[in-house]
């Protein structure tokens, strides 16, 4: 069998949080009742004009320096021409052979080193409105009774950026989006939540045989709407892909939707068929030209990336914890609170993370006295700490007071309880797998109500384990 | 007793100012006028008669104006009421200017004749057996048949030029970017202008400087470098004329059309001006063919939005998305949009770009460059406006190839988005012959005192002979 090397390219779509929309005066929200964010421009009444939102222009030269493109020093608009019911002028105003930014390389860590993912180009164009179709299956069009549409989201300035095909896993490929999205919601250009669709991925994917140059037939891969879907789809096709040259056949052109449901793939059937979309120059706007002073504003603008931020991290508390601080952007409220790194790190990370507490809330002077103690209180009263923590005033102190449970005459009762009870972990930790440690002090922190002084139970159990 | 027909916009003003009519008075008599001939003329499409106390005006209709029916000649909009104004809609009414009425067009003012007018044809007051150009005919009608002192055209190809020019009225298409295209029903953005249509140059100056200058709304307009100044040198003196070989003898051109037009170019040359000849071989060879290109690609896109879907007209019956589409398409444009979506389709498709759309283009700047090299040596170049006086309805209805001609000699300048003034200067057989005066970018000023000397040397009587008292 040979070894399969996965190329994958991402087609990744960011709406940017402007006030208004991108060619018109409306406000640019989610969420309102149907159809009331509209005009006559993005309704594409008779005569109306596109007028271009100067902030989204800024934004996208922002994010292209972000991503180390080139900035256009003159970019057209163009119009890319189709009929669907969500597009009312029959026509998107988009970018095509002179976008705003090309040419970039985004940085993404990963444990083995740097990997840098070309950046095509990321050009700004005008979303769609929302289409509903009522009826039939799955709300697709297919079989639908009637469609409606809601224009509000028409016009919402979008930012299209397109890699090269420089992703080699479907784990790279998820780290890639994580790390992009966090960058742009540091840039305060968009909320970038998947789930609500203002950040939508669509995958190139093909596989080749190991050493191969050229790229094989490849699919696109559409609707994957969260970070989990992008991954686990992108497995999905690579793994149909493999089996189809396996089986001695050839892999089809097409465009793919991903069930996460079922973890299946079928071809999508829409207004995304081949299409000729006739595109020309947009004749109701001139060439837009990003000045040098905005290039340099948008440059001072940008502050250390999270790439740099993962590596700088990284030799605190190794490459893991680094990369998940900053792609949750968690690192904020680590770099506010002193103490031990690891430790900083580990609670900011998963327990605090677990409360759903705000970190941005977080007083971090607090915080760290509690991490500082947090061995010597009970665990409970670290875990209500933490749930509170995000609470204006909340002070530390208040929990400090009460003292956990260290005395090994007491504990030693429980802790010959517990390793009774669970001799085939005993086993297992004997065997090597230390990890299994956590579980037996969780047993007993569960027995004595959360009032052990984790520190001490350790030291037992491994004590009372070896002899 | 008011004679609408003999009345300027200017005299009109000097009565509303004097007292001696109020302007109610005044938008009642061109009221009962419509009433009186527009039955044989047809200029019109919405007759709205507003009151108010300034010269009232006609808007071609396809100048959205807010509350008043906007159909572009189109059975595809019918019943479109527009709920917000055109800017030069809203410019003409801060000026002051009641709407009389939305006149008739060709279909979204693709024509020379308004015989494409989904609501039929417009009617030449000079003979009602005639044409009166298009596709701003409806405008020119009224204004000639004294139904209006003044209105509002657009032009693409000439479809202000022509008209004025068949009607004998005065005519201005603005250089690109002076007046905003914002709430105009879009034909060919890259050369869409709209611009006024005036019994004499001194109104159509007045009328340009109400609705000329910058607007937030259309990306593609500029500040006026200067202040549009009303004309009235009577001299020519210091002004280079050039005289196209290319524009001026073209074939198809009638000797009548170039009789006028040669003697309108002595009276110049007797005003003071310096005439030489010039050549534009190239803007005159393929600026039609260019046109045919550019016009109908834009046209293509800009129609794509009368799907169905959100106004105007939708075709009856069951059916898919596909064809909600094609049966309001087909049943709401007629055949002349038709045919230049299909043209422009096709101008723009993958594999015909390049050898098409993009070699058009590419003529266009050949085009400009073959102008820019004129006006090194000419202020302003002249030219007739129309190869022929106007020709009868049903002539060149069922010849589109023949009927494009109409616009061979307006094009060009048009291509290149220069501004061009077309004044009558005699007639030919009994009916108006228009000279084209063609400027520089931003010269409409050296225009209106090119064109006020000249209308004064030439002295026509702008009533059509049949009309006059």
């Amino acid at each position: 069998m040979p070894e399969w090397e996965p190329v994958i390219g991402l087609e990744i779509h960011v709406q940017l949080k402007t006030r208004t929309k991108m060619f018109c005066g409306c406000e640019n929200v989610s969420g309102e009742s149907e159809n009331t964010r509209t005009c006559p421009v993005c309704l594409a009444h008779p005569g109306t004009l596109p007028v271009p939102n100067k902030q989204a222009i800024e934004w996208t030269v922002k994010l292209g320096v972000a991503l180390g493109c080139e900035i256009a020093s003159r970019a057209l608009f163009h119009r890319k021409n189709y009929f669907y019911p969500d597009l009312p002028k029959g026509y998107q105003i988009s970018q095509y052979d002179i976008p705003l930014c090309a040419g970039g390389k985004f940085v993404v860590p990963g444990p083995d080193g740097d990997r840098k993912i070309g950046i095509v180009r990321a050009h700004l164009e005008e979303d769609a409105a929302k289409t509903i179709h009522v009826g039939g299956s799955g709300g697709r069009i297919a079989g639908a009774e009637y469609s409606l549409v809601d224009f509000n989201r028409g016009g919402t300035p979008l930012v299209e950026i397109v890699s090269e095909p420089d992703v080699h896993s479907a784990d790279e490929a998820r780290r890639f989006l994580q790390l992009l999205r966090q960058t742009v919601v540091e840039l305060g250009i968009s909320d970038a939540e998947m789930e609500k669709g203002s950040l939508r991925c669509d995958a190139n994917v093909s596989v080749r045989e190991a050493g191969e140059t050229d790229f094989r037939t490849k699919t696109e891969l559409k609707n994957m709407n969260s970070f989990k879907f992008v991954a686990d789809g992108i497995e999905a096709e690579i793994r149909r892909q493999v089996e189809i040259y396996e089986a001695g056949g050839e892999v089809v052109q097409e465009t793919l939707h991903f069930d996460p449901g079922s973890g299946t793939i079928a071809p999508l059937r829409s207004k995304e068929e081949a299409h000729d979309y006739r595109y020309f120059p947009e004749p109701d706007l001139v060439p837009v030209e990003p000045s040098v002073e905005m290039i340099a504003a948008a440059m001072d603008d940008i502050g250390e990336l999270p790439a740099a931020r993962i590596r700088r991290l990284e030799t605190e508390v190794g490459f893991d914890l680094a990369e998940g601080l900053v792609s949750s952007g968690r690192d904020r409220l680590y770099e506010r609170v002193s103490g031990d790194r690891r430790a900083v790190a580990n609670v900011v990370m998963n327990q605090l993370a677990a409360t759903g507490v705000d970190p941005e809330a977080v007083n971090g002077t607090e915080l760290a006295k509690l991490i500082a103690e947090r061995e010597r209180i009970p665990r409970a009263a670290f875990t209500e700490a933490l749930e509170r923590s995000g609470d204006p005033g909340f002070s530390a102190d208040d929990y400090l007071g009460e003292t956990a449970i260290s005395d090994a005459s007491e504990l030693d009762p429980v802790i010959d309880k517990v390793l009774a009870e669970n001799q085939a972990q005993v086993e297992t930790f004997r065997a090597g797998k230390e990890g299994v440690l956590g579980f037996l002090v969780g047993q007993v922190m569960k027995e004595t109500g959360g009032k052990a002084d984790a520190r001490v139970v350790n030291e037992r159990l491994r004590e009372k384990i070896s002899s | 007793m008011i004679d609408t027909l003999r009345l300027t916009a200017e005299q009109a003003a000097g009565l509303l100012e004097s007292g001696e009519l109020s302007g109610d008075e005044l938008a009642g008599t061109y009221v009962e006028a419509i009433g009186e001939r527009d039955p044989e003329l047809h200029a019109y499409l919405h007759v709205v008669g507003e009151p108010g106390n300034g010269v009232p005006i006609a808007l071609k209709d396809n100048i959205t104006t807010r509350g008043v029916p906007t159909t572009a000649g189109s059975r595809i909009l019918e019943g479109y009421v527009p709920v917000f104004d055109s800017t030069v809609a809203t410019r003409v009414k801060e000026a002051g200017l009641p709407l009389i009425g939305k006149t008739n067009l060709d279909e979204f003012a693709m024509g020379s004749s308004t015989e494409n007018s989904a609501y039929g044809p417009s009617r030449n007051p000079w003979d009602p057996e005639r044409v009166p150009g298009g596709s701003s005919g409806g405008t020119a009608a009224a204004v000639a048949g004294g139904l209006a002192p003044w209105g509002l055209g657009s032009d693409t190809g000439g479809s202000i030029k022509q008209p004025a020019s068949l009607c004998g009225l005065v005519g201005l298409r603005p250089t690109y970017g002076t007046v905003s295209r914002y709430g105009i029903v879009a034909f060919a953005s890259s050369l869409d202008q709209v611009g006024p249509i005036t019994k004499t140059v001194r109104d159509c100056a007045r009328l340009y400087a109400t609705i000329a200058g910058r607007d937030a709304c259309d990306s593609t307009t500029v500040e006026l470098p200067e202040a549009v100044a009303v004309p009235d040198a009577e001299d020519l003196k210091g002004i280079r004329i050039g005289i196209p070989k290319e524009l001026n003898e073209a074939e198809g051109i009638e000797p009548g059309v170039s009789a006028a037009v040669a003697k309108a170019i002595e009276l110049a040359e007797s005003l003071g001006a310096e005439v030489g000849e010039c050549r534009l071989p190239r803007s005159v060879d393929y600026g039609l063919a260019c046109y045919y290109l550019v016009a109908p690609a834009e046209a293509s896109s800009n129609l794509a939005r009368y799907d169905g879907v959100r106004y105007g007209f939708r075709a009856a019956g069951d059916g898919d998305l596909t064809a909600l589409y094609s049966r309001t398409r087909w049943e709401g444009f007629g055949p002349e949009p038709r045919r230049r979506i299909l043209i422009g389709t096709y101008a723009l498709s993958a594999g015909y770009y390049d050898a098409f759309y993009g070699q058009a283009q590419k003529v266009r700047t050949v085009i400009a460059q073959e102008h820019a090299a004129a006006f090194e040596d000419y202020d302003l170049l002249l030219s007739p406006t129309s190869p022929t006086v106007a020709f009868k309805v049903g002539d060149k209805a069922e010849n589109p190839l023949a009927m494009y001609l109409s616009d061979l000699l307006t094009i060009p300048s048009n291509m290149a988005g220069l501004p061009g003034l077309s004044i009558p200067c005699g007639l030919s057989e009994g009916l108006p012959v228009g000279l084209q005066i063609l400027g520089p970018q931003f010269s409409e000023n050296l225009m209106f005192r090119a064109g006020h000397a000249l209308e004064q040397a030439i002295a026509f009587d702008f009533v059509p002979e049949r009309l006059r008292a």
